[in-house]
């Protein structure tokens, strides 16, 4: 956590470390029409580039990956677009949600895949309380249950501002074409005991203990673990708790997916790169974004409650296969080694609220945390990008920050600000890959929109959200 | 450590908390609504909304007023005529059985009009769905209920020795089949909605709203009116059949069903089941079986007769009114008549991990409470720490809450092995070693480590608390929290206060109890004090009875035919009798020749040679691991010949028998009425009931008299007396009872 006022002894460390150099780029900063994040003694930390590799459907044309390999491409991606030397990273970072057990820290192996110096220590995150009961299909190609952003470039923002790096690389991957299916737990328990058996008598013996329902796999809990409630089944209550109605859930799903096609079609996305799939063709773009019609959406029947539940296939997040990478640099040093920075990374904050009735409503809760700590009302953002898991979810947060039931009393974003090149409805949601995309995002419609200040928002399982508010860097 | 006795279950109050909602095609698209104070009606667009709440109590019960007004509306609804419905207050209030036929009758007639209304009714359901509210509910076309764990549905008439009255035995077996009729009407057993659903009891579940635009309570009852609407219309509409396409393995079930044999054969088992479980002590149970079997057998016309001219019936036996007594006595023990204490308990420390201390930790951790469980030995901690954990355990077996539920209430307990901790615990409750020298040390040590808040509680069984007390440096503070063993599964809580225990330890010590779920006597102290004092007599005749040569096993056929759910033997047992003999003992010291009558060396030989009960695998049975038929304990017959009695051929009849073991528990709860150590018969019925096992059906010892007259008890007390001594003489208060007939218990 950024926290100057929280830490006084970071703050004096900080404050001489930064004297020379921060205080000469603010009186740069100012000259623009609205005040400035930057605090005096507080480092800038600045989003070098993200990219991305295409979000494709899982089980697509990236099915026969491993989740390094998309790690590695997007890492690779990165590399190329910068430019910067294999040996200038202080740090990697990568988070994931469902863990792949080969590669269980993932950061590592992609980045010695990438050609990353192995000198670089990388780690691999995923958001506390979120263990491996996540996200999965039921097999059948249903939509995903469970909805998850990691943000491992916080930990690095943590990095740069403690003055340990002053160049890290995050990003995040995953993977829902492979999950890991275990056996059973009777079965495992007599494969070990195998291991250990010393005669044949006994090693018979435990073959000949197995029973059929030994050979039943275990597959990965499709519910939260603290509730067994499936994400899908809460977001259709929390919907139905703030009278979100299908229509509602449906016309929002369609914008994402028309404002995702018109943002594709004009080239807007710029931090898809183009990757080429080992024995597949080079994939360049997002395969999820499928514009339909009211109609089309209302035939759907409902997913989660029957028969009178309003949360859809159409109007939830798909299961994505993907991967994420940015690079992150204090101010100096990137303006040191030549680069134009995109944007300042300012406050941000986690929360976390009742896993079973508030799951998805860390956007509502994390907004006007975020705000009040930057000093920044809702008029003063111009970019908002939050997290689509669900149609259903995004409108009943707008509708809780509107509540007088939540006594928010900050307002809601106003629409025609709202993720305006689509969301992970319609781009595609890989767990960990996620939040890097929401950041780049907003860096890159803040450029192109011209505001100056942007708010990402996003809810994760567990009941946790969390928030950030991004700065233009001055064009 | 007392009776190992299960009582009556859980009984349910009649109650309905729903709105039904009736399509009307004919009435303007305008929403009026006019208030009355229970019943209420809207209408939205083409469907109207009637809803059922009595803004007095926290569940709907169906009162005069709740029916009157219900009445009207159905009449502007409906523009129709309807009836009126029974509650059981009413039904006390009719002095005939034909008041209450007719009644029953009503009710049916109400309930046949809104079946075959011609505008589809649909129920919409959260809360308890008890009783007169399930029987409206199933006459409804279709039901929508809240998944929630408050919605609970069942027909707990039987409990009250009542059978569901308004059509409820004509439409359920209808409705879920015979063996699911038969299990809900004869039970009892409150049903959650999910299982309901199951059943085929409701048609749709609603999930219950976290905080939203509204507060979730006000927000899911709104989701529900919603989703009920919607099902209205789509009835309306023929979207939503009401007839449901039947499985496969319900027309098999259909087609077994349609031979008579078939039939027969299930209402002879479930008789047989019924007599055995109740030795035909009980009417309502086997009028049920009468009733569903004549409608099914012979047509709804003879079917409803049947309901209503037997439910006329049972609502005049005494049994029900023993059961309905026991219903209120159980309301009024969920009351703190000491008002609310000064400081609420925050954190419990039990001292002792054993079964009992455990088992107060197993009701303790999962109210919120942080509990400390303290023992002086690992292993003892260790199996009482597992004690709890298996309570949680089998719950989450049973789905009632989950592994994580299970996980974050069992961060509420601290099991240790010292005193830390105890500077912030608000009460301490005792369960270590019968023994004053030992419970002494306990309250000097505990004292010198809490705050001086802290109320010290005693769980005893027969030591007087003052004696306990007397160790204490603020005896205001001491209290006797008397628990049944298992603690999990016994209802009953005895607390008994001294002269100078403070009103605001009672109040402490009562909210305390409640908040464990228990239903709570509090009584005066003295040896025994009421529980202990009512079965010590009881059982010392028990053992006077197997010395004059009744085998233990026919010991229990009389008691347990008697109405006792527990025969005397295995109840000696399941207390322990090196407990019997020990309390025997004390009491017998305290209390002199009065509570002798069998040899307290009997059970103490028995001690010696280790049959200590249940516990020690021997007492007056053998008890094997896995084995559920268990056998006379051969080695007693030498120790019962060594002690044997002549027995008085003229008291000595299986009824005698009976009257003699009755009789002595009987006399001692009216003794401690007129001592002072009770202060009304409600709380002796209700200890007596809830704690002991005293046939629920006799409604307590109290009830008892006021039902088979005093006067006649005493006369076969003296019978008894002339032959015995001073065992049997009738007390004061008894005899007053006697002489005039007039005198009541219970009003």
């Amino acid at each position: 956590m950024r926290s100057c006022s929280v830490s006084p002894s970071w703050a004096v460390r900080l404050g001489v470390r930064s004297l020379s150099t921060t205080t000469q780029l603010q009186a740069q900063v100012q000259t623009k029409s609205k005040k400035t994040l930057a605090r005096p003694g507080v480092k800038n930390i600045v989003l070098v580039e993200g990219v991305r590799t295409p979000f494709l459907l899982s089980g697509t044309t990236y099915a026969d990956l491993m989740p390094h390999d998309l790690a590695r491409a997007a890492l690779q991606g990165l590399l190329h677009k910068t430019g910067i030397p294999k040996d200038a990273v202080d740090y990697i970072i990568y988070g994931t949600v469902i863990q792949e057990v080969k590669t269980s820290n993932v950061a590592r192996e992609a980045a010695l895949g990438a050609g990353f110096s192995d000198k670089i220590p990388a780690h691999t995150v995923t958001m506390a309380c979120i263990s491996s009961n996540q996200a999965m299909t039921s097999g059948k190609g249903e939509k995903s249950l469970l909805q998850d952003v990691v943000y491992p470039f916080f930990k690095s923002v943590g990095l740069i501002a403690a003055g340990q790096c002053d160049a890290v690389v995050a990003g995040g991957v995953e993977f829902m074409s492979d999950v890991p299916i275990r056996h059973s737990r009777k079965m495992r328990k007599t494969m070990l005991s195998l291991n250990r058996a010393k005669t044949l008598g006994q090693r018979l013996s435990l073959i000949g203990s197995i029973r059929l329902a030994h050979l039943s796999p275990e597959l990965p809990a499709v519910a939260e673990f603290s509730t067994a409630e499936t994400m899908g089944h809460s977001a259709d209550r929390l919907a139905a708790a703030f009278g979100v109605s299908r229509v509602e859930q449906d016309e929002f799903a369609l914008r994402s997916h028309t404002l995702a096609k018109k943002a594709q079609d004009n080239g807007l996305l710029q931090d898809v790169i183009s990757f080429k799939v080992p024995n597949r063709d080079i994939v360049s773009k997002d395969n999820g974004i499928r514009p339909s019609s009211m109609e089309q959406m209302a035939k759907l029947k409902p997913a989660f409650i029957k028969p009178h539940g309003t949360v859809t296939a159409a109007n939830s997040s798909f299961l994505t296969d993907g991967a994420s990478a940015v690079l992150i640099m204090s101010e100096e040093k990137a303006l040191a080694m030549g680069y134009k920075p995109k944007a300042y990374l300012r406050d941000f904050v986690y929360v976390s609220q009742d896993p079973k009735d508030q799951l998805l409503l860390g956007p509502t809760y994390g907004t006007p945390k975020v705000l009040e700590r930057a000093g920044l009302s809702m008029s003063d953002i111009d970019v908002f990008e939050f997290h689509e898991a669900f149609a259903g979810q995004i409108m009943a947060n707008l509708k809780a920050m509107d509540s007088d039931w939540f006594a928010a009393d900050v307002g809601t974003p106003p629409m025609e600000k709202f993720n305006l090149w689509g969301g992970s409805l319609s781009l595609g949601h890989p767990f960990g890959a996620t939040g890097c995309r929401l950041v780049t995002t907003v860096a890159h419609r803040l450029q192109k929109e011209g505001g100056q200040y942007g708010l990402v928002a996003a809810c994760a399982a567990g009941g946790q959200g969390h928030a950030m508010v991004i700065e233009a860097y001055p064009q | 450590k007392m009776a190992g006795v299960r009582a009556l279950g859980v009984l349910s109050r009649l109650t309905a908390r729903r709105y039904a909602l009736f399509t009307e095609d004919d009435i303007e698209n305008s929403v009026f609504a006019w208030s009355r104070t229970h019943v209420n009606y809207e209408v939205k667009g083409d469907v109207a909304v009637v809803r059922i709440n009595d803004p007095s109590s926290k569940v709907n019960t169906l009162s005069v007023q709740m029916q009157k007004e219900m009445a009207e509306v159905m009449n502007e609804v409906w523009a129709n005529n309807a009836v009126q419905r029974a509650d059981i207050n009413m039904i006390q209030a009719c002095n005939s059985a034909e008041e209450v036929t007719k009644l029953s009758q009503e009710g049916q007639k109400m309930f046949e009009l809104i079946e075959k209304s011609p505008k589809p009714i649909v129920a919409a359901i959260n809360g308890s769905c008890l009783g007169g509210g399930l029987e409206f509910a199933i006459a409804c076309q279709y039901r929508v209920a809240t998944k929630s764990k408050k919605t609970v549905l069942g027909t707990p008439e039987v409990m009250l020795g009542l059978l569901p009255g308004a059509g409820g035995t004509q439409r359920l077996p209808k409705m879920v089949g015979l063996p699911n009729a038969f299990d809900m009407m004869l039970t009892g057993r409150n049903i959650r909605a999910d299982k309901a659903k199951k059943m085929g009891l409701v048609h749709q579940l609603v999930d219950p709203l976290g905080p939203g635009l509204k507060s979730p309570e006000e927000r899911t009852i709104d989701y529900l009116e919603e989703v009920a609407i919607e099902c209205a219309r789509g009835i309306v509409n023929k979207k939503i059949p009401l007839r449901k396409e039947k499985g496969t393995m319900q027309k098999i079930q259909d087609y077994i069903m349609s031979f008579g044999f078939v039939r027969n054969q299930i209402y002879k088992t479930v008789h047989g089941k019924v007599m055995k479980q109740s030795k035909g002590l009980y009417p309502a149970p086997l009028k049920i079986i009468e009733c569903v079997k004549t409608g099914v057998e012979q047509g709804p016309v003879a079917g409803y007769l049947a309901e209503s001219q037997n439910f006329g019936q049972l609502a005049r036996t005494s049994e029900s009114a023993a059961l309905i007594g026991l219903y209120h006595g159980q309301v009024a023990c969920k009351k703190n008549r000491f008002g609310a204490p000064e400081r609420e308990v925050k954190s419990l420390a039990i001292l002792g991990a054993g079964l009992m201390g455990a088992g107060i930790a197993q009701v303790t951790v999962d109210k919120g409470v942080h509990t400390i469980l303290k023992d002086t030995t690992e292993a003892g901690l260790a199996r009482g720490e597992q004690q709890v954990y298996k309570g949680l355990n089998d719950k989450t077996k049973k789905k009632n809450i989950t592994s994580f539920q299970r996980d974050s209430i069992l961060s509420n307990l601290t099991g240790q092995l010292d005193y830390s901790g105890f500077e912030k615990a608000d009460m301490v409750i005792e369960a270590v070693f019968e023994d004053i020298n030992i419970k002494h040390a306990v309250v000097k040590e505990v004292e010198a480590m809490v705050p001086p808040h802290c109320i010290f509680a005693s769980n005893t069984s027969a030591l007087p608390i003052k004696d306990i007390a007397a160790a204490s440096k603020r005896p205001d503070k001491v209290i006797g929290m008397h628990y049944f063993s298992p603690v999990d599964k016994m209802q009953l809580l005895e607390i008994i206060t001294t002269d100078k225990t403070s009103k605001d330890t009672t109040a402490s010590a009562v909210a305390v109890g409640l908040k464990q779920g228990k239903v709570i006597i509090v009584v005066g102290d003295g040896p025994g004090f009421y529980t202990t004092r009512c079965l010590a007599p009881m059982l010392a005749e028990a053992v006077r009875v197997l010395q004059e040569g009744v085998d233990p096993k026919k010991l229990d056929g009389l008691t347990t035919s008697f109405g006792f759910p527990v025969g005397a033997a295995t109840l000696a047992d399941e207390v322990g009798i090196d407990v019997a003999a020990h309390v025997a003992e004390d009491l017998g010291k305290a209390f002199g020749s009065r509570f002798g009558g069998g040899n307290v060396e009997v059970l103490k030989t028995m001690v010696d040679l280790g049959f200590k009960g249940r516990k020690s695998g021997k007492g007056c049975y053998v008890y094997q691991p896995g084995l559920k038929v268990r056998e006379v304990n051969p080695e007693i017959g030498d120790i019962l010949e060594k002690y044997r009695l002549t027995p008085n051929p003229a008291v000595s009849s299986d009824s005698d028998v009976q009257y003699r073991l009755v009789s002595r528990f009987v006399n001692e709860a009216v003794l401690c009425l007129q001592e002072g150590i009770l202060n009304s018969p409600l709380e002796g019925d209700i200890g007596a009931v809830f704690g002991l096992g005293f046939p629920p059906c006799l409604g307590g010892p109290f009830r008892f008299v006021d039902s088979f007259g005093a006067d006649k008890l005493v006369e076969k007390m003296r019978t008894y007396e002339a032959i015995y001594g001073n065992q049997f003489t009738p007390c004061q208060l008894l005899l007053d009872h006697a002489k005039d007939s007039s005198k009541k218990f219970h009003k």
